[in-house]
């Protein structure tokens, strides 16, 4: 298991790591999703079977090829992207580090002062899909139809947007 | 109603698929190698020169007279006429060509030599499997591969060998008496009143050639 | 030679393999031995499949089909995988390699990876996930990744325009697909598909309690092989293949073996669509009527698959190239508006009391709005009599 833990998150770190040092464009939207598939199974291995499917169907299903559209219609025509040639300067490396850092430090401490020591084993699914609707439909039903209002009013916007002018075009 | 429309052509290709086992019309391909298509009579490719009796070289109608040749519009006929006469499918010594070539590589099957030929020597053929190894020498078809049989001719052009031949046989039977009547010593007057009187032939022409016109 | 022994000799004898293993090593076998009948199975029935389309099609078409290779050409496929392993494989020198190599292997192992969650018989699942049908469509997604990866990486505008419009259709599709499941899981209560499976193997009076038999279920199951034809981007909604003839599709600047993948991963996404349908609402691998069942569990699911498939091929000889825009219209404006009511049918089923009344009131709710759908649909599309004007 441990193993299995292991090899998970190399895969999610090399593959975020790609996303941010690749140089086009479309080879970091694919890295990116290796990494997005890393931390589905990693949700797998902790027994929540939902959520990482979940995670593969909203994110690498819509998100990734949302992203790819995104690039492709802006840099679409430009089919050799050419990589931005210069280095970074030395300040904004010491601030990107230095976010990074403070970031790191935060999540690390967080995770060390409530685990208990040593490996666990994985939990079993505790929480099923009953559990998870049932929550849903009773104790937060007002979030979901907050976010079901939210989906409609984007979903309204794609149309507006799409839709064909009604003024003539000259 | 949305799928109406889907299911009624559903029930007609279903109906083909498996009227396709039943019934011949519903599985009109002809497997080309093993089974032929049936040919109309018009059907025309590559001409060929015409043979009566057996032997293919003395019995060759064509008579070379050029006229093919000259018609023909890419000149892809070759004659070389003979030097000595042999004697015709009717006895009358006639020239016949020592080589008569078609290039079938140029013949573009226009059937002019066919339609100008006052013998009735080369008729349009109908085979068309005539593909070769070599591009040149193999598409060069001579006399002896261009002469086929009178009863070929029949086979493929039944209604047009049948109207040549009464031609020919009508032909043969106007000038019958000429040749027959000469080695009898029947004086001159004879063929001059088969001419004349046309109720003396029929009555002449049965004793002498004993042939039905 | 019990016909229970017939009906579990795959798992019987799994079990007896597993018994010469060391115990260390046994779960990884196990996943071996569950998985290669799969890996030889489904290319098999991807050849057969070729060749019956082949043939199939040609009956409709009033001609044979191939039949010099083989006794009546049924080992065509030998031929066809010759000839695609032989091809030189050409790739476009501004492709991008590595991702132009990675999409067809993508997509076929996605294709392979939806077969994990199919019940083939009874006990006879790779895996037996709790959220075995979530597992099936978040895999299913993928495939569209893959063939945006291929149009991208070719390098051609034709090819990218292509894979536009093939995601476009496949995204639009698959929010019917997924609704017109939903309906299933209310029924049988489960994500998990041999759940669903078993919720359909009762008889009443030798009928089988298949969802297909109800009125949801029947609205269910024919939304559902709508929205499977076009996600696997099959006649008549073959617009990304079909232009290709005509301009590039996503996949023409693949030759040789690579060809042979999108082909092989199109098909296998034919199959495992097919497979979950007949999961959902065919009854799986239960026989239809009560006094079939000593006939092994497997062969009636290749059966109902088989059936299943020959109805694929009769669509594709049948139906006409639906247009862009006539594709994406009958997906939002029709699909989907049909399986969001076939969801309130079902809520209704489930609650009223059994009985004639119900098989009315759910018939009523699933027909009426198909007509009126329809109806809308045509509204704006009157045909009218041409008339033709000369030039003077």
């Amino acid at each position: 298991m441990f193993l299995v833990f292991l090899i998970l998150a190399a895969l999610t770190i090399l593959g975020t790591a790609a996303a941010m040092g690749l140089r086009k464009p479309i080879h970091c939207i694919l890295a990116l999703t290796v990494g997005l598939v890393g931390l589905a199974m990693l949700y797998l291995l902790l027994g929540a079977q939902f959520v990482g499917f979940t995670q593969i169907l909203v994110y690498v299903g819509a998100v990734a090829i949302l992203a790819v559209f995104a690039i492709m219609m802006t840099q679409g025509g430009k089919m050799n992207i050419e990589p931005h040639p210069e280095k970074p300067s030395s300040s904004t490396l010491l601030a990107g580090g230095a976010v990074a850092g403070a970031v790191f430090a935060v999540i690390a401490w967080a995770i060390l002062s409530n685990s208990p020591s040593g490996t666990t084993t994985p939990a079993q699914p505790s929480v099923t899909v009953v559990e998870i609707g049932q929550a849903l439909m009773h104790k937060y039903v007002l979030p979901l139809e907050i976010m079901a209002l939210l989906l409609t009013a984007a979903l309204i916007g794609a149309v507006i947007l799409a839709m064909p002018k009604e003024q003539e075009k000259s | 109603m949305l799928g109406v429309g889907i299911l009624k052509g559903l029930a007609e290709t279903g109906r083909n698929f498996l009227g396709s086992f039943v019934s011949k019309d519903r599985l009109t391909t002809i497997q080309f190698p093993e089974e032929r298509a049936p040919r109309i009579e018009a059907t025309r490719n590559f001409p060929f020169l015409v043979y009566d009796g057996t032997d293919p070289m003395s019995g060759l109608r064509c008579v070379s007279c050029f006229i093919c040749e000259k018609e023909c519009p890419p000149k892809c006929i070759l004659i070389e006429k003979s030097t000595d006469k042999k004697p015709d499918a009717t006895g009358k010594p006639q020239f016949y060509p020592a080589q008569f070539q078609i290039d079938i590589s140029v013949c573009m099957s226009c059937q002019i030599c066919v339609e100008v030929c006052p013998f009735d020597a080369i008729k349009m053929d109908t085979e068309f499997e005539l593909s070769t190894q070599d591009r040149f020498d193999d598409l060069l078809l001579p006399k002896q591969r261009l002469a086929k049989s009178n009863e070929y001719y029949h086979e493929i052009h039944p209604t047009e060998a049948a109207a040549v031949d009464a031609e020919l046989a009508a032909a043969r039977a106007k000038a019958a008496p000429k040749p027959v009547a000469a080695p009898a010593a029947v004086a001159a007057p004879a063929p001059v009143a088969a001419t004349l009187e046309p109720a003396a032939a029929p009555a002449a022409a049965p004793d002498t050639k004993g042939s039905a016109v | 030679m019990t016909p229970e022994t017939i009906d579990q000799i795959f798992v019987i004898t799994k079990h007896w393999l597993l018994g010469y293993v060391p115990a260390a090593l046994q779960p990884i076998v196990s996943a071996i031995l569950s998985v290669v009948p799969i890996l030889l199975a489904f290319p098999l029935l991807f050849a057969i499949t070729t060749v019956l389309e082949r043939k199939g099609l040609g009956r409709i078409q009033n001609r044979y089909g191939p039949n010099r290779v083989g006794p009546l050409g049924i080992l065509q496929p030998m031929a066809d995988g010759i000839k695609s392993l032989t091809k030189e494989d050409v790739v476009p020198r501004a492709a991008d390699q590595i991702v132009h190599f990675l999409a067809p292997i993508l997509i076929v192992i996605a294709a392979f990876l939806a077969y994990a969650v199919l019940p083939i018989g009874r006990n006879m699942v790779v895996v037996n996930l709790n959220a075995g049908l979530l597992y099936f469509f978040a895999i299913g997604s993928m495939v569209e990744l893959a063939v945006f990866m291929a149009g991208w990486s070719s390098h051609s505008k034709y090819s990218l325009l292509g894979a536009m419009r093939a995601v476009a259709q496949m995204i639009s599709y698959e929010v019917p697909l997924v609704l017109a499941s939903i309906v299933v899981i209310m029924a049988a209560g489960s994500l998990s598909t041999v759940a669903i499976v078993e919720a359909q193997t009762g008889y009443t009076y030798t009928f089988p309690h298949w969802f297909v038999f109800t009125p949801w279920g029947f609205a269910g199951f024919i939304l559902f092989m709508i929205a499977a034809t076009a996600e696997s981007n099959r006649s008549p909604f073959d617009l990304p293949e079909g232009e290709s003839e005509i301009i590039a599709g996503y996949y023409i600047e693949y030759s040789g073996f690579k060809f042979a993948l999108f082909f092989l991963g199109e098909y296998l996404g034919m199959f495992a669509t097919s497979a979950l349908a007949i999961t959902l609402f065919l009854g799986g691998w239960s026989a239809p009527f009560s006094w079939l069942t000593w006939i092994p569990s497997y062969l009636w699911f290749f059966a109902k698959l088989l059936v299943l498939i020959g109805i694929f091929i009769w669509i594709r000889g049948t139906l006409p190239r639906l247009r862009m825009d006539q594709l994406m219209g009958m997906a939002w404006k029709f699909m989907l508006p049909m399986t969001l009511l076939n969801l309130i049918t079902a809520g209704v089923w489930h609650f009223m009391p059994g009985g004639i009344l119900r098989w009315i009131v759910c018939t009523a709710m699933v027909v009426v709005p198909c007509i009126l759908l329809s109806r809308s649909m045509k509204q704006g599309k009157t045909l009218q009599v041409r008339t033709y004007r000369y030039a003077e």
